[in-house]
């Protein structure tokens, strides 16, 4: 906060065991005391949930100018206030008296079953037994029990005879996820928490109540009777699962993760994140992890080789061919600003797109126009008068986006328009207004945010037609791409027309600047290609002129890109960048492992373009980053990169900076909307957060608790294809067709959506485009 | 000797008590169409000229209670009654509306005007079909006579008055807790601040006032300040029902001014039933701490009864003889307080587990005398500690039974067992016998 | 969402849903008529009454399972045509309660919250219902039968089981069933609030000496 902040807020001054600690007003008084380092006890009272007042553990005496309360109150729920004395258990015999009192009631119920829990070890309730409780129960009588423990999903399992109800599990999720699939149910002393029967607590954050409950009441199915705390080696971390930025925390016992939560950050995710963040990390000990480098032999199969052989196999593949890069989108800036400088040193090439996905050059000239070097922060979604989703789907492409979004929506109707098809849960939750076309977007200000997807640039004039309505408004803009590593990419120039910090390629003295960083006389001029544009150009015979030879990969499935990306690979010499073996790998002549990113040190930026650095966790990982295997290649190549470590990388990029001077203008193209012809409708999709994306590989019980693909029509539409709730229906295009029962929804009768790359419905695999027209029968 | 005042009663005797007809016949609306010719103010502040304190057990000073609601906000107001009467030994309010629920409707009408609400509930509890009926008939004749709905008597006023029923849950008897089941949750308390007044149902200044309360403000306009001061005593103004049940001979509702003795209505009515004597009585309901002979002329107002070591609650007088064991009564006490904390806190939600399974060893002659000590020390830590005063009226049958019978807690070890004969108190042991 | 396909409830039905929710400022405020109105129906809390009212009220069936499970006259399985609560609130089991309880119990072989295998007769311990001055009180349906005994008891269950139940004493002529009940807690008036006495004889106790004295 500025000085002037401060002074805005008004103070106040309050006594606590004798000690003055002067906090803003509206601070409750467990909090004023955590900052004189006095620790209250407590359970159900948490800084980012709604006060509760429920487990009455935070009793202390308090007496407001002079006048004492009759009987000690819940330091979670009052507020301070001028000329208040406080006195906790340190200083008042009543409140000690009364927290042990507490305290021995919550545990007379509770089973003495530490040794087995889970929560053993790291338990605020048998940490606070042990400092705050009687040394023995005076409990003679019978416990209560129930069973132990009850599935609410595939991943959270509940053990209500240690839950001490708290209500922490339920307020969050239905005050922070807005997802009330929890609840207290029952009354008195069989109070539980519960689902409804056929309902699972299907949640996308669903983990956070599991790191929340201060007892092992809420455990992870994964994790269960896993590990103790005490074996656990805990480091920070950043989320590589998508582009929110989350903060978290790895802990890892002799070299394997096993388990992930979130950490804290006020800024970005506070303390939460979604399960795919927190479960999804099983791909690390996929059994189809590549172990070692690879070279294709004469036999056509790939063969184990040392590092110096698979280098010089890449390099001697590499040396005198018009070659590409493809970098995937969950490189870390370090890895991307390695494959935007083996580009153009050592290959000498602009054709480098970090894009593994549908993208278009209206795309490529938003990103170096307007999304490089963007402002737009976490902040500005808190003080926005309205937020626009174009292309967007929070909850689903960046849940802690939606999260936040869902926050203000909460707590102040912030209004939310989406271009969705219809209304989703995440939309619905955000009491979204829909909207069918950008021009319908009304009442932006100064104040609002307008947020651009990926899946905008899949409509040909639709980044155009945001920019336009940012520029009239004096709107901020924000894009946010689905992956980790987009960002990054973007701003290490791993495109195309950027080079490092957001340089124009265009611009001779960004070109001077980098020339003058990396120490070379010159850098590639021609213009360079885009992810399609490289992978035709593989595809084309070698004597023309525009033709490539070779490509390096990073971490990507082409079949996320188109369903002919593969077969254009197989004509040419490809060395793969890979954490584990996929369809990439199986037609690489060289195969390099890398580390994935718990073994390595790196940085992603988060949608705002923050900085999200995080160490190696597991430190004596012998995979490498893909930033060190490219320099051993370049200087191979006789065309060193001087980047042999991932600090020196981060020292360059330091030290290259931003781009000050102006962005490249940008290309507007005119927003043409495409209605479908005869019987045809128009197909929209999206991924879903859960789905078949390959880092959620290997890890059934957060599979199990993915929203079940269906294909969303119009009623009257259900009408006319004869199918009700729950029928099937065909969709065709001319490649192929999938199969999914239908959901009715309002939205219009030209169009249906269905999930992305969900079990059952993988539309670039089946239908070879993402949006298109396509054919829709009763199945 | 003071005399019995029927007012609210006074017509119950009649066939038709309970219709519109029969309540007009005395006079039913006049004093909602006086009112409504006053301004708002001017009948907030005749109802705290008058004295009247709310009848629900707190006794807080009902015209304050709607001069707290702020005027000129701009926002809805609501008028909720407490109608869930549950409190053990409280049988007041349903007997009042199952013979006159009209005097309740014109009550709601002149303290909604009084307030400025344009919408009113009441909240029943869901135990009684019959009085729902009764309630429910009289608002219905009460719309199509037009003294609900739009612009009533011509006076501009509009009041909508629903009906709703709980659903078993004596929680839902505390304001907030009714509040939130009203709103359609658990019937669980809020944290207060913010009070009712500020932020009550949905969110919107509201009044919550016990049946009896607001069927006592038509007599009040219809009879004014010096008739209603004239009863009671300098605190406690005006009459009330006191609710007689148990070891009597004559149980039932007794209407008097405020400040009469158990020792007067006992007389009135008949006595302690043929060959017994009073051992303990309860003078507000089971949450109020027992007395014994000892306060048979503790004057049964709001200040007496408080400054005797109880509370006046529900004025719900349950009297119990010799053949009564105190520890089977707080036992039993303590099952309803355990069957009905809402779960919230944990004082009350583990505690009275806890306290049940204490009663339970005693009464079976299992504890020592060790475990008395054990007891009090564990009603000390709920009382006090809980989230709302559920828990406080747990332990005020044990703490106070304690105090004055702790010898028969120690006769109960002693015998390896309860010494009492449980028919011998029933009202059909000569029956049986 | 969906248009989700329940057990049909009939148009007439949700029509009434409809009517119950418009009383209301707010519609979540209609969860409690409605669970009485589900019962009424169903003779209990049944799936399809959450899954109805969680989609009419636009919440998650969690939260309507929240609110039933915390009330103790929703039931999670049916209720007898005739459901007796005897109560064994400290007054009532002392003057007569507990013995109500034991006889009654052992005559129809069932306990608590246990219904009879015809179906017919329903039994439940209850607290408090606000009749103390008519101890020891039984209810059935949630109608009143003051001044019980065992005997009295066991005869009525007997004669509600044959079809022919007493009258209530404070209620109307005839003794509804439970369902029929039911609704009128759902704010559905059955026409019968003129029926049965103004007042009981307790109640009528102090005017009555009052008068007395004049």
């Amino acid at each position: 906060m500025t000085p002037e902040q401060l002074t805005e807020v008004e103070m106040i001054t309050v006594v606590i065991d004798g000690f003055e600690v002067t906090v803003p007003k509206g601070t409750l008084v467990i909090r004023a005391a955590e900052k004189l380092g006095i620790q209250i006890p407590r359970f159900c009272d948490h800084p980012l949930l709604s006060p509760a007042g429920a487990c009455r553990q935070c009793l202390v005496d308090i007496e407001i100018n002079g006048r004492a309360f009759p009987k000690p109150q819940a330091s979670c729920t009052i507020p301070v206030e001028n000329n208040m004395i406080v006195k906790t258990q340190l200083t008042s015999p009543v409140a000690d008296k009364a927290q042990k009192g507490i305290m021995e009631l919550l545990l007379i119920n509770h089973p003495l079953d530490c040794p087995v829990c889970d929560k053993g070890g790291e338990c605020p309730l048998q940490n606070q037994a042990m400092s705050n409780g009687r040394p023995e129960s005076r409990y003679e009588g019978v416990k209560r029990t129930f069973d132990k423990p009850i599935s609410i999903s595939s991943q959270v399992l509940l053990d209500r005879e240690r839950c001490v109800l708290c209500a922490r599990c339920t307020r969050f999720s239905d005050e922070i996820a807005g997802d009330p699939f929890i609840t207290l149910n029952e009354r008195g002393a069989l109070q539980q928490v519960g689902i409804y029967e056929s309902d699972p607590f299907e949640s996308y954050y669903s983990g956070n109540t599991v790191q929340i409950c201060p007892v092992g009441a809420l455990t992870g199915a994964s994790y269960r009777f896993r590990a103790r705390p005490f074996d656990l080696v805990s480091v920070d971390s950043a989320c590589e699962h998508c582009a929110s930025g989350c903060a978290m925390r790895t802990d890892i016992r002799r070299g394997k993760t096993l388990r992930r939560l979130a950490g804290e950050d006020a800024s970005v995710n506070e303390e939460w994140n979604c399960d795919k963040g927190r479960w999804a990390f099983k791909y690390l000990s996929s059994r189809e992890r590549v172990a070692t480098p690879m070279i294709r032999g004469a036999d056509g199969e790939l063969h184990e080789a040392s590092w110096p052989e698979a280098i010089a196999a890449a390099a001697a593949g590499l040396k005198g061919k018009r070659a590409g890069v493809l970098v995937g989108g969950r490189a870390t800036l370090e890895d991307a600003y390695g494959y935007s400088k083996f580009a153009r040193v050592a290959l000498g090439t602009n054709d480098i797109d970090f894009r593994s996905r549908p993208h278009s050059a209206e795309e490529t000239s938003f990103l170096a126009s307007v999304a490089v070097n963007a402002t737009t922060t976490y902040k500005d979604i808190d003080k926005a008068d309205q937020v626009v989703l174009l292309g967007f789907e929070p909850e689903d492409e960046s849940p802690i986006v939606f999260l936040r979004i869902f926050k203000q929506v909460k707590k102040r109707g912030l209004v939310v328009t989406s271009d969705a098809p219809f209304a989703s849960r995440g939309s619905t939750k955000l009491k979204a207004k829909l909207i069918t076309s950008i021009s319908d977007v009304t009442g932006l200000t100064e104040k609002s945010v307008v947020i651009v997807g990926e899946r905008l640039s899949e409509t040909a004039g639709a980044l155009s037609a945001a920019v336009e309505l940012v520029n009239k408004s004096g709107a901020k803009l924000a894009w946010i791409p689905r992956r980790a590593g987009e960002r990054g990419a973007l701003e290490a120039g791993a495109i195309a027309n950027l080079l490092p910090g957001g340089r124009p390629i265009s611009e001779t003295s960004a070109r001077v600047d980098i020339q003058t960083a990396w120490s070379v006389p010159a850098l590639p001029i021609t213009p360079g290609r885009t992810t399609n544009e490289i992978l035709e150009a593989l595809n084309l015979v070698s004597d023309d002129v525009s033709a490539l030879d070779a490509v390096v990969i990073g971490g990507l499935d082409p079949a996320d890109i188109s369903s002919q990306a593969l077969s254009q690979l197989l004509n040419s010499f490809v060395v793969s960048l890979e954490i584990s073996h996929s369809s990439v790998t199986a037609i690489a002549d060289v195969v390099l492992p890398v580390a994935a990113v718990v073994e390595k040190s790196g940085t992603f930026l988060d949608w705002e373009g923050r900085s999200r650095a995080f160490d190696k966790g597991i430190t004596d990982a012998l995979t490498r980053s893909d930033v060190r295997i490219l320099s051993m290649i370049a200087d191979e190549l006789g065309a060193p990169i001087e980047l042999p470590t991932v600090s020196a990388t981060r020292r360059e990029i330091a030290a290259v900076g931003k781009w000050d001077g102006a962005k490249a203008e940008f290309t507007k193209i005119t927003l043409t909307s495409k209605s479908p012809t005869g019987d045809k409708l128009n197909l929209s999709s999206w991924r879903q957060l859960l789905d078949l994306g390959s880092l959620q590989l290997g890890e059934a019980n957060l599979a199990g608790t993915s929203r079940k693909a269906a294909a969303h029509i119009s009623s009257s539409r259900a009408e006319k294809l004869g199918v009700t709730y729950g029928q099937e229906v065909r969709i065709s295009s001319e490649l192929g067709s999938i199969k999914l029962p239908v959901v009715i929804s309002q939205m219009s009768d030209d169009t249906i959506w269905v999930p992305r790359n969900s079990q059952g419905s993988q539309v670039i695999a089946s239908l070879g485009f993402v949006s298109g027209q396509v054919t829709v029968v009763k199945a | 000797m003071t005399k019995l005042s029927p007012v609210l009663s006074a017509n119950w005797d009649e066939k038709d008590s309970f219709t519109i007809e029969g309540y007009k016949r005395h006079g039913g609306y006049k004093a909602a169409a006086t009112a409504l010719g006053m301004e708002p103010d001017a009948v907030i502040q005749m109802i705290k000229d008058s004295g009247l304190r709310g009848r629900g057990g707190a006794g807080f000073p009902t015209g304050s209670k709607w001069g707290f609601i702020p005027q000129g906000d701009n926002k809805d107001h609501y008028l909720v009654v407490n109608a869930d009467e549950s409190e053990p030994g409280t049988c007041k309010d349903m007997p009042l509306l199952l013979a006159n629920p009209h005097v309740l409707v014109e009550g709601i009408i002149i303290a909604s005007y009084a307030i400025r609400a344009n919408h009113a509930f009441i909240y029943l509890r869901g135990e009684v079909v019959h009085v729902y009926r009764r309630l429910l008939q009289a608002i219905e004749d009460a719309y199509a006579a037009g003294h609900l709905g739009k612009n009533i008597g011509g006076k501009g006023f509009d009041l909508e008055l629903t009906l709703h029923a709980g659903a078993g849950a004596y929680i839902c008897g505390e304001e907030t807790a009714l509040l939130d089941s009203l709103e359609g949750f658990r019937g669980q308390p809020r944290l207060r601040p913010p009070f009712p007044a500020i932020a009550g149902l949905y969110a919107k200044p509201t009044v919550v006032n016990n049946v009896e309360s607001i069927a006592s403000v038509p007599a009040i306009i219809n009879n004014g300040l010096e008739w209603f001061q004239a009863m009671g005593t300098e605190k406690s103004k005006g009459f009330t029902l006191y609710s007689l049940s148990g070891h009597v001979e004559n149980p039932g509702q007794f209407e008097a001014p405020l400040g009469i003795t158990l020792r007067e209505i006992l007389e009135l009515s008949g006595g302690i039933r043929k060959g017994h004597q009073l051992k303990f009585w309860t003078p507000g309901g089971s949450s109020t701490p027992i007395f014994t002979a000892e306060h048979l002329d503790v004057p049964l107002d709001y200040e007496g009864v408080s400054a005797a070591g109880s509370m006046l609650g529900t004025k719900a007088l349950q009297i119990f003889d010799e053949t009564t064991c105190v520890v089977r009564a707080a036992l039993r006490w303590s099952e309803f307080y355990k069957h009905e904390s809402c779960g919230k806190c944990t004082p009350c939600r583990e505690g009275t587990w806890w306290l049940v399974q204490m009663l339970h060893d005693l009464e079976a002659g299992k504890g020592t005398e060790a475990d008395l000590e054990k007891l009090l020390d564990l009603c000390d830590n709920i009382a006090g500690r809980s989230f709302c005063a559920l828990a406080d009226g747990a332990v005020a049958p044990i703490i106070s039974s304690l105090k004055y019978f702790r010898d028969e807690y120690l006769e109960h070890q002693r015998n390896g067992g309860c010494p009492f004969d449980p028919v011998a108190s029933t009202n059909f042991a000569a029956v049986n016998s | 969402m969906s248009d989700k396909d329940f057990i049909s409830f009939s148009q007439e039905q949700i029509a009434t849903m409809d009517k119950i929710i418009a009383r209301y400022p707010r519609s979540r405020s209609a969860i409690m008529p409605l669970l009485h109105y589900v019962q009424s129906l169903d003779g209990y809390v049944t799936p399809r009454g959450i899954e109805k009212i969680a989609e009419k009220l636009e919440l998650a069936t969690a939260e309507v399972t929240a609110v039933s499970t915390f009330y103790t006259q929703y039931l999670t399985k049916p209720a007898g045509d005739y459901h007796v609560g005897v109560c064994v609130n400290t007054l009532c089991a002392v003057m007569g309660g507990d013995a109500i309880y034991e006889s009654v119990s052992e005559h129809l072989g069932i306990g608590n919250h246990e219904v009879t295998k015809d179906g017919k007769v329903s039994l439940e311990r209850i607290e408090c219902n606000a009749a103390c001055d008519y101890a020891p009180v039984v209810m059935v349906n949630w109608e009143f039968y003051d001044n019980q005994t065992p005997r009295s008891v066991n005869d009525l269950v007997d004669a509600a089981r044959a079809g022919n139940p007493p009258a209530p004493t404070r209620g109307p002529n005839k003794l509804r069933t439970w369902r029929e009940n039911s609704a009128v807690l759902a704010g559905l008036n059955d026409g019968l609030a003129n029926e049965g006495i103004s007042a009981g004889e307790a109640s009528l106790r102090g005017l009555k000496i009052a008068k007395d004295k004049k």
